[in-house]
């Protein structure tokens, strides 16, 4: 650990992760108190369900059936964008780290980062077994 | 009550129910569960759904506070994660699979053993530190602030405290909880970390522990966007909330009286799993 590669100490990676981790929120926040805005100003006036289970609709429960949801201005799929980033949030914050340690210089820990990543990466996924 | 009633009323507690956990340190998720299902009548996968998005927020934005503090150990953390994220990933998917019954019962267990681990006093090790030959080969051993200057820890037995988060994960995803008692315990208990770089450390690793079991959440559509919405956007202000009055004022008997409602609470989800009415 030389030269450029001094400056990416444990203390500098931490920080820029927590100030990513506050940004991810703070984005998902927002967007999911928009989404539900347009939610209840639309179906504000109709009965909760939520008492059986029937599962959210299936547009909703995959990246690219939310987007086409997104498109088409429903709030129901832009409070699920909020979602997903706040779900993407931590993962952003492992790949980082995977990225931190290449450039410290540590073996070991890009392959556990790795390794955290590729469960992340299954679940998200659908984790299909 | 039509959904812009009910969606007030779950930001409402939500708030509550995130004061309450970050108070006592239970975390939000935890709490919101059993008052989702007992109090609204909310089917409980709706509600775990729910409860671990707000999870995933409350861990990620207080990250941020901590970290600056400098006690929180990133190489611990991340080597722990690979048994909470294996852990959580198999029990969001035990979830899917068992009674909704079943899972009330091991709700209510796991919210008494969070609450009295968490009400015991601490005593994170302190002292001799012989240094551990597989902590060292895993680079775990770290220095965190005291008011004497920085002092240095010896992490132990490190397969003990690995097997103990596998553990801690499987709860996680089962319950949609961030399970932080038994991180935290896994940490100071078994390993002999520190008490605060335990906590800290723990409060990292919930949010990626919970995104393991989100994705299996989603796609089998326990997160409602209706429901999690106002849990998520009240628990985080209620944790902010709490994060405050805990900095000021003394909140021993206000423990107390948490401590009493969280029993009840836990009792009534027992009761309700063994009765089968939820």
């Amino acid at each position: 650990m030389a030269g450029e590669t001094r400056r990416w100490t444990d203390q500098v990676v931490e920080e820029w992760i927590g100030n990513l981790l506050r940004a991810g929120v703070t984005l998902s926040a927002a967007v999911v108190l928009f989404g539900t805005g347009v939610y209840l100003v639309r179906h504000g006036h109709e009965l909760p369900h939520y008492h059986a289970f029937v599962g959210t609709p299936q547009d909703l429960r995959n990246v690219s059936g939310i987007w086409r949801n997104v498109l088409a201005f429903k709030g129901r799929g832009l409070i699920q964008l909020g979602l997903l980033l706040l779900i993407a949030t931590p993962v952003a914050r492992v790949a980082f780290s995977v990225v931190a340690f290449v450039l410290e210089r540590d073996r070991l820990y890009v392959v556990v980062t790795l390794i955290v990543l590729a469960i992340l990466s299954y679940s998200l996924t659908g984790g299909r077994l | 009550m039509n959904i812009t009633e009910f969606s007030l009323l779950v930001w409402v507690a939500s708030l509550l129910a995130g004061f309450v956990g970050s108070l006592t340190g239970l975390g939000g998720g935890i709490i919101i569960t059993p008052v989702l299902t007992l109090a609204l009548g909310v089917d409980i996968r709706y509600a775990i759904g729910a409860s671990l998005v707000s999870v995933i927020a409350t861990s990620s934005g207080a990250a941020a506070a901590y970290v600056r503090e400098g006690f929180s150990n990133i190489r611990i953390g991340m080597f722990l994660e690979i048994a909470t994220t294996l852990g959580a990933l198999g029990g969001a998917l035990l979830a899917t699979r068992i009674p909704t019954t079943a899972i009330s019962i091991i709700f209510g267990l796991a919210l008494i053993y969070s609450a009295y681990a968490s009400s015991r006093p601490r005593r994170g090790r302190q002292g001799d530190c012989r240094a551990d030959s597989l902590a060292t080969r895993l680079k775990m051993q770290g220095v965190f602030p005291t008011p004497d200057g920085p002092r240095g820890y010896c992490p132990q037995a490190i397969p003990a405290g690995f097997s103990m988060m596998f553990g801690a994960g499987v709860l996680s995803g089962l319950l949609g909880i961030g399970s932080g008692a038994v991180k935290v315990i896994a940490m100071d208990q078994a390993m002999g970390l520190p008490f605060k770089v335990s906590t800290t450390t723990s409060n990292f690793m919930i949010g990626v522990t919970a995104a393991a079991s989100a994705g299996v959440y989603l796609s089998r559509g326990y997160i409602d966007p209706g429901l999690a919405a106002p849990v998520m956007l009240g628990v985080v202000a209620g944790s902010l909330v709490g994060a405050r009055v805990l900095a000021q004022a003394k909140t021993k008997w206000l423990r107390l009286v948490f401590g009493v409602v969280i029993a009840v609470l836990a009792i009534e989800m027992i009761y309700h799993g063994l009765t089968g009415r939820l």
